[in-house]
């Protein structure tokens, strides 16, 4: 059996921590008895709840809705519409606007303008499309440019800024400017958006919700329902899936399906058909990014103007911290003396885009590197100099937004080793040795940087908690406030709290999150997942175990130092005692077993108002080397090669890290070549199934895959097990990609910049193609 | 007559009598039989999450199939032995796959994986398999997975698949067979009323008899179009009639002059004739669809439907194929082309089916050369297809040439202008091209969707039919397409 990757740097003094386990639901999920949701036995009764929209209209007043056909149908129990709503009708998660059933404005195509309760889910889908709506349509604005023209913005516009960059552009040896289009991205969770209710006594309800952030669904569900708080469950075993997507996103569903549960007062279940949820729910942002750089002779920037126009839909939904990081990724890897960055959050009348896995870095990020190919095509540079030539170093080392940048050494070390294992100056050669030959397919080669700031921008977000019980017999009750989605992080937390009882990982059970018992939790995203629940779970094994070992001091009369743990045993100097032994002599001498640890992220003293502080507790790093082939007849393109090395610091679990890193990488590299989100001129979603819309399949992987994990000193920062966070930034690694493209392109004429726009499709490129034809005419024409 | 399906499942035999004619195998297994191991992710037959294994007897061989289960029928079941995820584990004991997947980090979310492990169970006891990455990653088109980047489930695959199959199901195949055998009895099948059936006919005769009494109901033989109806635009079929058990229209004869493919032959099937008919053709075929809708998929039920997703057409239409379609008034022939009216109308009269499609095989002084151009390389629509049949004279010249364009008007649809330009054109002469490519822009006025925009077809088909050239001139020099059949091998 293939071994799992090793994190050679981290300490091997430990039995669990630093360990490739696997995934603790992995026989589950491939036996098929890992239980999702819609796989959970239904109460008795159980009804079906289904979403009813307009396909004909994107924007209009509701004029009327004649439902009486739908409530007709065979099966149909209730026809719900915001009337039905004894709460408030919103499931935004913090600005307002996002109502739970439309009332009187159609404000996006797909939106929910009724619900379907009946006793299957077929019969629910079937009357839904029965219904008679009358909208009176008003013109959508669908684009960002559509958005500009008509000045709206669902939040006010932010910048950051330093220095003077008017200056610095005169100072300037050279000045580049540039438009870039940025697409957005679609989730696509294989398990799509599902919830089901189940009421409760005295008005509460239990919902089992498929979210990111159970707290939010049970404060949603509360204010909807019109009950307290306390009298909402929201829990999730498990997710098919999140990427942001499950965030604010989940909200909805829960809520309608609660709703059906108050008024019927069965158990309601929901799950969106694929068509639905890609139309109704929001994706990654999409920017028009307006960019000006100046630099000297040598490709030294000396100033930059970045305005990041972002499209967020017809709601403010989370686009607030979206674009924020966004704003603080727009410096990638480089230094920028003189720098200016804008933000405007248009509104558009399309789905309120949201969360995605990157939160809006990868936006910022990739029109960094756009610039950076920008100067080092006009300069007939590498690209992969200009990049080292502007990292943030010893002297140059504090972010637009004020942060010092503490491990430059690492960026510089992660860049170098990668340089050196992908052979990157001798593939250069050979690259640009096949170009010369070759008239049609063309190669291109980039190396690329990840600088990914770790931490909630929302200083409030970042605390988590946890609830550890250790039986009489030795087991051990596990409950944190973070949901599992894939990433493995109940097996990582599992870990920790084994390795803080030394008890094997069977004696640690995990259980499913759940707001009753940790409550008022942040959402597992921003890649903070087990960096504070980890950690939470830690405080409250290492309390109870400190209870034990002073029982055990005392009834041993022996010291703190001659107690240990570890093979479900407690060690009391040369005396060895089974774990269970000595928790059930502890409880029969009335010591509290269990604990809820908490946990807040210290150092974070970001002040959104000033935008001045520290908004992250460290930076994740990464490099990324890809080499593809374009067919500049077609636009048809192939990544022959990449070579990843990514910094996890001391790694939990370096097979589930290895894990984030690859799957992070697939999907940016989706992102930013097959995944192209198109609407039409009237504003419908066009790409709303997997027919229409394509992921990565297996065969989009390079054939040539080296992936490693950087070996690193530790997490400077005293985080747990002095490992990094690695659920977002490896995202940013399918930035070489691009760049190659990019690179590719602009092999055709040298010193011209590629209008490449994301994604990369096969038509983006042809566009490119020409426009690199038409430049070098031009040139040609002029002389 | 018999009115019930029959199937095996776990080694027992199944009779269901209540069959609807749109029930999916995929909500029988998750809601009548409570095994919720097989997931719904797309509802399409697009990501594979819902992928079941189905054993039939090919050659008398117990050959397992991937089959999205969202989009199958469960009438199509009769006669065949179906495996889904909870089967696999036998007394505790994972299967090689699974344990594969479990121990190699092949699961995150965990969603994807029940589809994953059995397009691996299929693999598995695939016969003749090569054993390399690619062969997987082609095997595994069909399956989608958000979170792990594939390089794990690869690994899986390349651990686990290419042993001596030795599971339960090698261990009882002898049985299986036997009970296959058994299940095949040549009864036409119907169950329900004149007013609701599903229908199976034996023969090709009691076929055109029960077409003649219901030319309305739903004639279905992979149900990868026909599945959508159902799951996506909610129709009620109230009659279906399933093809899958006539031998007659399950045929493939291949000969000197081509290969006579019977309507209900699968794509998978198919391949083999196809690659050696042109390697061309054969590397086209292995992006139609994902593996999955090839191994349900037809070549006549594609042509039949007039399935406005056809990347086959344009190719068969430059190879000159002919159709042949059969009624209870007897058969007739017709060119590929003519059978595509417009767009959503086909020749096709009341009472009549689509028998099977003949492709003749390029002569020795014909080139044969296709060109898919889609976002993502597997199971993906084509945003352009272009196929070219160029006859060469002695001196170099092109005496004729068949050019069929996909993505470029209503229907899939010959460039008649651009080959009658090309007609005494030097394949030496480059200069000699450009009066085809122009051509082009009189022969289609294609439109902006979400596959591509006009522009961008119109000028990809310029380069397509230049690079057919090209390639065909032998002028190409070192390399012109990016994953193209391996020409000099088969040609």
């Amino acid at each position: 059996m293939r071994k799992g990757p090793t994190d050679t740097g981290a300490p091997q003094s430990y039995d669990h921590v630093h360990k490739s386990l696997k995934h603790d639901s992995a026989d589950k999920h491939v036996s098929g008895t890992a239980t999702y949701i819609d796989d959970m036995v239904e109460p008795r009764g159980t009804l079906h709840a289904v979403p009813g929209w307009d396909r004909s209209n994107v924007r209009g007043r509701i004029l009327s809705m004649d439902l009486g056909e739908v409530e007709a149908c065979p099966g149909v129990v209730k026809v719900l519409t915001s009337m039905d709503i004894p709460g408030k009708n919103d499931c935004s998660a913090a600005f307002g606007g996002d109502p739970v059933l439309a009332e009187d404005e159609l404000l996006f195509f797909g939106q929910v303008l009724f619900v379907v309760i009946a006793t299957t889910r077929e019969a629910a889908r079937k009357a839904a499309r029965k219904a008679k709506i009358e909208i009176s349509p008003i013109t959508p604005l669908i684009t960002v440019e559509d958005a500009v023209s008509a000045d709206l913005t669902v939040l006010p516009d932010y910048q950051f800024r330093r220095g003077s960059p008017e200056t610095g552009f005169t100072a300037s040896d050279q000045v580049q400017t540039g438009v870039f289009h940025i697409g957005g991205q679609e989730h696509f969770y294989l398990e799509g958006q599902v919830a089901m209710a189940v009421p409760q006594e005295d008005g509460g309800m239990h919902v089992y919700t498929s979210t990111q952030h159970p707290s939010e669904v049970q404060h949603t569900v509360a204010k909807v329902l019109g009950v307290a708080d306390a009298r909402v469950i929201a829990e999730v075993r498990r997710m098919g899936g999140g990427f942001g997507g499950k965030e604010s996103q989940a909200n909805q569903w829960a809520a309608l399906a609660a709703l059906g549960s108050q008024a019927t007062g069965q158990a309601v279940k929901i799950r969106l058909d694929r068509d639905d949820d890609m139309i109704m729910t929001g994706k990654r942002h999409d920017f028009r990014v307006e960019w000006k750089i100046g630099h000297n002779a040598e490709g030294l920037i000396r100033a930059v103007d970045m305005q990041f126009l972002a499209r967020c839909g017809y709601s403010a939904d989370l686009s607030l911290g979206v674009c924020d990081r966004t704003m603080f990724h727009a410096d990638s890897s480089y230094f920028y003396p003189d720098v200016v960055i804008h933000n405007r959050r248009m509104k558009t009348d399309t789905c309120s885009n949201t969360a995605f896995r990157g939160f809006g870095g990868p936006q910022g990020m990739i029109a960094a590197e756009r610039m950076i190919d920008a100067i080092a095509i006009k300069l007939g540079k590498d690209p992969l100099d200009v990049r080292k030539l502007n990292f943030y170093n010893g002297e140059r080392n504090v972010t637009p937004y004020g942060m010092p940048v503490e491990e430059h050494d690492v960026l510089h070390d992660v860049v170098a080793k990668l340089e050196e294992s992908s052979d990157y100056w001798a593939r250069r050669e050979a690259v640009r040795a096949f170009n010369a030959k070759s008239p049609v397919l063309k190669k291109g080669l980039a190396l690329t940087p990840v600088k990914f700031g770790i931490s909630f921008t929302l200083k409030h977000l970042n605390q988590a908690g946890a609830l550890v019980h250790l039986y009489t017999d030795g087991s051990v009750h596990l409950n944190h406030g973070g949901t599992e989605m894939g990433q493995g992080l109940y097996q990582k937390v599992a870990q920790v709290v084994a390795e803080e009882f030394g008890v094997s990982m069977d004696k640690v059970v995990i259980t499913a999150t759940s707001t009753e018992k940790v409550p008022n939790t942040a959402p597992t995203a921003a890649s903070s997942g087990c960096d504070l629940n980890a950690m939470a779970a830690k405080k409250a094994a290492s309390v109870i175990k400190q209870r034990l070992v002073d029982f055990v001091c005392e009834r041993h009369q022996c010291d703190a130092d001659a107690v240990s743990f570890r093979n479900n045993s407690v060690l009391i100097g040369d005396l060895s005692l089974p774990l269970s032994e000595v928790a059930n002599a502890a409880h029969q001498e009335r010591i509290h077993l269990s604990d809820a640890g908490f946990y807040s992220t210290p150092g974070i003293t970001w002040d959104r108002d000033s935008a001045s502080g520290r908004p992250f507790l460290y930076f994740a790093y990464g490099a990324s080397c890809a080499e593809v082939v374009v067919d500049t007849m077609t636009g048809e393109m192939e990544v022959e090669r990449v070579d990843l090395l990514h910094d996890v610091g001391h790694s939990i679990n370096p097979a589930l890290d290895m894990g984030q890193v690859e799957g992070g990488f697939v999907q940016g590299m989706g992102w930013l070549t097959t995944e192209e989100l198109v609407w039409d001129e009237s504003g419908k979603l066009r790409t709303h199934a997997p027919s229409t819309y394509k992921i990565p399949t297996a065969s989009d992987i390079p054939e040539d895959f080296r992936v490693e994990l950087y070996e690193s000193k530790g997490n400077p920062q005293d985080t747990i097990y002095r490992s990094k966070a690695v659920g977002e930034p490896p995202v940013m690694l399918a930035n070489s990609v691009f760049c190659a493209i990019t690179d590719a392109v602009a092999s055709i004429v040298p010193g011209h910049i590629p209008d490449l726009n994301a994604p990369a499709t096969p038509e983006n490129i042809m566009k490119a193609v020409h426009a690199m034809r038409q430049k070098a005419a031009a040139q040609r024409a002029g002389g | 007559m018999r009115d019930t399906i029959r199937f095996l499942k776990n080694g027992q035999l199944v009779t269901l009598n209540d069959v609807g004619p749109t029930d999916t195998v995929l909500d029988y297994l998750r809601l009548t039989r409570l095994e919720t191991g097989t997931k719904e992710g797309c509802g399409e037959g697009d990501c594979g999450a819902c992928t079941v294994a189905v054993g039939r007897l090919v050659n008398g061989e117990l050959q397992y199939s991937p089959v999205n289960s969202c989009i199958q029928l469960v009438g199509m079941l009769d006669g065949a032995e179906l495996v889904c995820v909870n089967d696999l584990a036998m007394d505790g004991t994972m299967h090689p796959v699974q344990q594969a997947l479990a121990d190699m980090g092949g699961s995150q979310c965990g969603f994807c994986t029940p589809g994953f492990v059995m397009s691996l169970f299929t693999l598995y006891h695939q016969k003749g398999k090569s054993e390399s990455r690619k062969a997987v990653t082609e095997w595994l088109s069909g399956n989608l997975c958000r979170c792990t980047g594939y390089r794990p489930i690869v690994d899986a695959a390349m651990e686990s698949c290419f042993k001596v199959a030795d599971d339960v199901f090698s261990a009882r195949s002898v049985e299986t067979i036997a009970k296959l055998r058994e299940l095949d009895d040549k009864r036409d099948v119907f169950i329900g009323t004149t007013e609701r059936f599903l229908a199976s006919p034996a023969t090709i005769e009691g076929l055109a008899s029960l077409y003649h009494s219901y030319p309305d109901a739903t004639l279905v033989a992979g149900a990868t179009d026909v599945g959508l109806w159902i799951t996506k635009q909610l129709r009620d079929l109230p009659r279906v009639i399933w093809l899958g058990r006539l031998d007659t229209l399950s045929g493939l004869e291949e000969s000197d002059a081509g290969v006579l493919l019977g309507a209900s032959v699968t794509y998978q099937d198919a391949e083999d004739a196809m690659t050696r008919l042109s390697p061309d053709l054969g590397a086209l075929w292995k992006r139609i669809g994902s593996k999955q809708v090839r191994a349900s998929g037809t070549v006549g039920g594609n042509i039949a439907n007039g399935s406005p997703i056809g990347d086959t057409p344009p190719a068969l239409i430059a190879l000159g194929a002919t159709l042949e379609l059969h009624s209870t008034s007897g058969s007739r022939t017709l060119a590929l082309e003519d059978y595509f009216i417009e767009y959503g109308k086909q020749d096709r009269r009341e009472g009549e089916f689509v028998s099977g499609v003949f492709i003749p095989r390029p002569l020795k002084n014909q080139i044969f050369r296709c060109y898919k151009i889609s976002k993502r390389f597997d199971q993906d629509i084509s945003s352009v297809m272009a196929a070219f049949l160029f006859t060469v004279g002695s001196n170099g010249s092109i005496d004729d040439a068949r050019i069929a364009y996909g993505g470029m008007a209503g229907t899939p649809r010959r460039a008649l202008g651009a080959e009658k330009s090309l007609i005494g054109a030097s394949l030496e002469n480059p200069s000699n091209w450009s009066v085809a490519m122009q051509a082009l822009n009189s022969d289609f006025k294609p439109m902006s969707d979400m596959r591509a925009g006009a522009e961008y077809r119109k000028e990809t088909a310029r380069a397509l039919l230049a690079k057919a050239l090209m390639e065909a001139s032998g002028t190409a020099g070192p390399q012109i397409r990016l994953r193209g059949p391996d020409q000099e091998a088969a040609e």
